[in-house]
């Protein structure tokens, strides 16, 4: 508790090595507190600044345990994880999270306008309130994901597309570098999904990278140049036509189908 | 009628009541409203409990019962947090095992309290009893409650709403809810005056319930719950003036009753609307 304190809205030093990789895991083995066998063994992936990946595998194969550790949520062994050259949990205003549906409190009562300043307080931290800088950075990622006319608005208020469309909103008023979306694409219809990878797709090409874990194989042949295959081990990693083999699909459709494990379940 | 209305008004112990109810009113609803959306009556309910002990120990020496109280109620909030922190074992367990030994200890030490009358103000409340001290102790409470609100209202907004994005920007919401678990502290305590341990969390958890039938916005929930808190504290005075009837339990029907309506009739919402 007392590193996170430290961190929360704290002139922020840590910044972007040059030359190094935006992500860098290295024989990543993490076990849940209390589980008797691992959620990841021995991960290792490095993503460059610009990528766009696509992070897929079988329900329980463990992309949302990697996309918390990367994220800070959970608490990665020491030197596991680099996030731009630094350990993983001193860059946190560099990552941008988009959580899982079921994380978030969606009856909560705030504006869309406040969840999207959410964004924002990693670079304002205690007892500061938003500046125009702030603001002029929240109005512009309503507007790049179409929500100003719903700004003021409260969240419980929206369709599901429109939510998602809020946090991708956060993220961008937060200007991270890497972005970590957790199964954004769920439910969402074909519209909203499109304007998602169209916004993603802006962003890898101002060098922002994006990480986007998601059990819907149809769609990564046209958005992603990369895929890798997780099922607690790094299965396959590479372009997404050598990636989705048979073997591949096989398995994660077919062998893991009954699973024990149900990643949206019980885990933290 | 007009009369009626003013004259129990004109006396001094009247007013102060009336004042204790604005100030603690408005204090619980404020926080009650985090209470009630975060889910969390179980532990205002709790704090309410625990404080017994301290409250008790401070009367049977001489002491001021809100200094008793308060060092009780923090105890009990991160003593609740302590327990459940590895989660060894869940929070709930850990909040029903310090709010049944607190309040044991409680009622155990209220045997030595001498005066029957004594022992009902300290279970049921006696907002009629309340000093010009006591109501200088409320206006400190309810200010340094609605100061920590508004200084910290972005890091309550964004741990109840997703804490996973409060810990990756790294704020913890562990912290946000020790600071939270401690206003509530102080701020049950000083309802205890108004309407008792056995019914302080009422007023923590009835009005912003529902002020958060009526009104989706998070400000209006806290200023709705306040005027429901005033109106309430105004029929228990009358009730009490002419009635005699003791005024803790009339604020709390008095609030349950507007809940009841509120949730029958709600615009919208409401189970005849349904």
């Amino acid at each position: 508790m007392a590193s996170y304190l430290a961190t929360y809205g704290r002139v922020h030093t840590a910044r972007p090595l040059p030359g190094e990789a935006a992500l860098c895991v290295e024989g990543l083995t993490f076990t849940y507190p209390g589980s008797s066998s691992p959620a990841l063994q021995d991960v290792s992936l490095c993503v460059q600044p610009g990528e766009k990946v696509a992070l897929v595998g079988p329900n329980g194969a463990g992309k949302s345990t990697l996309i918390k550790l990367v994220a800070g949520l959970l608490r990665p062994p020491t030197d596991t994880i680099r996030v731009y050259g630094h350990p993983a949990g001193s860059c946190h205003h560099h990552i941008g999270y988009v959580p899982q549906r079921n994380d978030v409190d969606w009856r909560f009562p705030v504006t869309v306008r406040q969840v999207v300043m959410m964004g924002r307080y990693t670079h304002l931290g205690w007892l500061k309130w938003p500046r125009p800088i702030d603001r002029e950075a929240v109005d512009r990622a309503l507007e790049v994901m179409q929500l100003t006319e719903l700004a003021d608005k409260q969240i419980s208020e929206l369709s599901g597309g429109q939510q998602q469309r809020v946090m991708l909103a956060r993220a961008l008023a937060q200007d991270a570098d890497l972005l970590l979306l957790d199964e954004p694409l769920n439910n969402l219809d074909v519209p909203t999904q499109e304007m998602i990878f169209h916004t993603l797709e802006q962003l890898a090409q101002q060098q922002r990278t994006v990480i986007v874990s998601t059990h819907d194989l149809g769609i990564l042949p046209i958005h992603f140049s990369r895929a890798v295959f997780l099922d607690r081990r790094v299965v396959a990693d590479g372009p997404v036509n050598e990636v989705l083999t048979a073997e591949t699909l096989a398995r994660a459709y077919g062998v893991r189908l009954c699973t024990d494990h149900d990643e949206s379940g019980g885990e933290v | 009628m007009f009369q009626w209305l003013i004259e129990p008004l004109t006396y001094g112990f009247m007013q102060r009541g009336l004042l204790a109810g604005l100030l603690v009113g408005a204090a619980c609803a404020v926080l009650g409203a985090f209470v009630v959306l975060r889910g969390m009556a179980f532990v205002g309910d709790a704090i309410a409990h625990t404080v017994l002990p301290g409250v008790v120990i401070a009367f049977l020496n001489g002491v001021n019962l809100f200094v008793g109280a308060l060092i009780a109620g923090i105890v009990t909030a991160l003593g609740i947090g302590w327990f459940s922190k590895d989660r060894e074992i869940q929070e709930d367990t850990a909040i029903g095992v310090m709010f049944s030994g607190f309040f044991a200890l409680g009622i155990a030490l209220l045997s030595r309290v001498r005066s029957y009358r004594d022992l009902t103000h300290i279970l049921f409340g006696n907002i009629l009893g309340i000093s010009a001290a006591d109501l200088w102790i409320m206006l400190a409470v309810t200010l340094t409650a609605l100061l920590a609100v508004v200084l910290f209202y972005k890091e309550l907004l964004v741990t109840s709403f997703d804490p996973g994005h409060a810990v990756a920007i790294g704020l913890s919401p562990g912290l946000v809810r020790y600071g939270l678990l401690v206003m509530l502290a102080l701020v049950i305590v000083s309802g205890i005056q108004a309407v008792g341990v056995v019914m302080v969390a009422a007023l923590l958890v009835t009005p912003a319930a529902t002020a958060s039938l009526l009104t989706r916005r998070l400000p209006r929930i806290m200023m709705l719950g306040a005027l429901f808190s005033l109106l309430a504290t105004l029929a228990g005075l009358y009730a009490s003036y002419y009635g005699g009837i003791p005024s803790g339990p009339t604020i709390v029907l008095t609030l349950t009753g507007m809940f009841i309506l509120a949730f029958l009739f709600a615009p919208g919402r409401g189970l005849v609307w349904r």
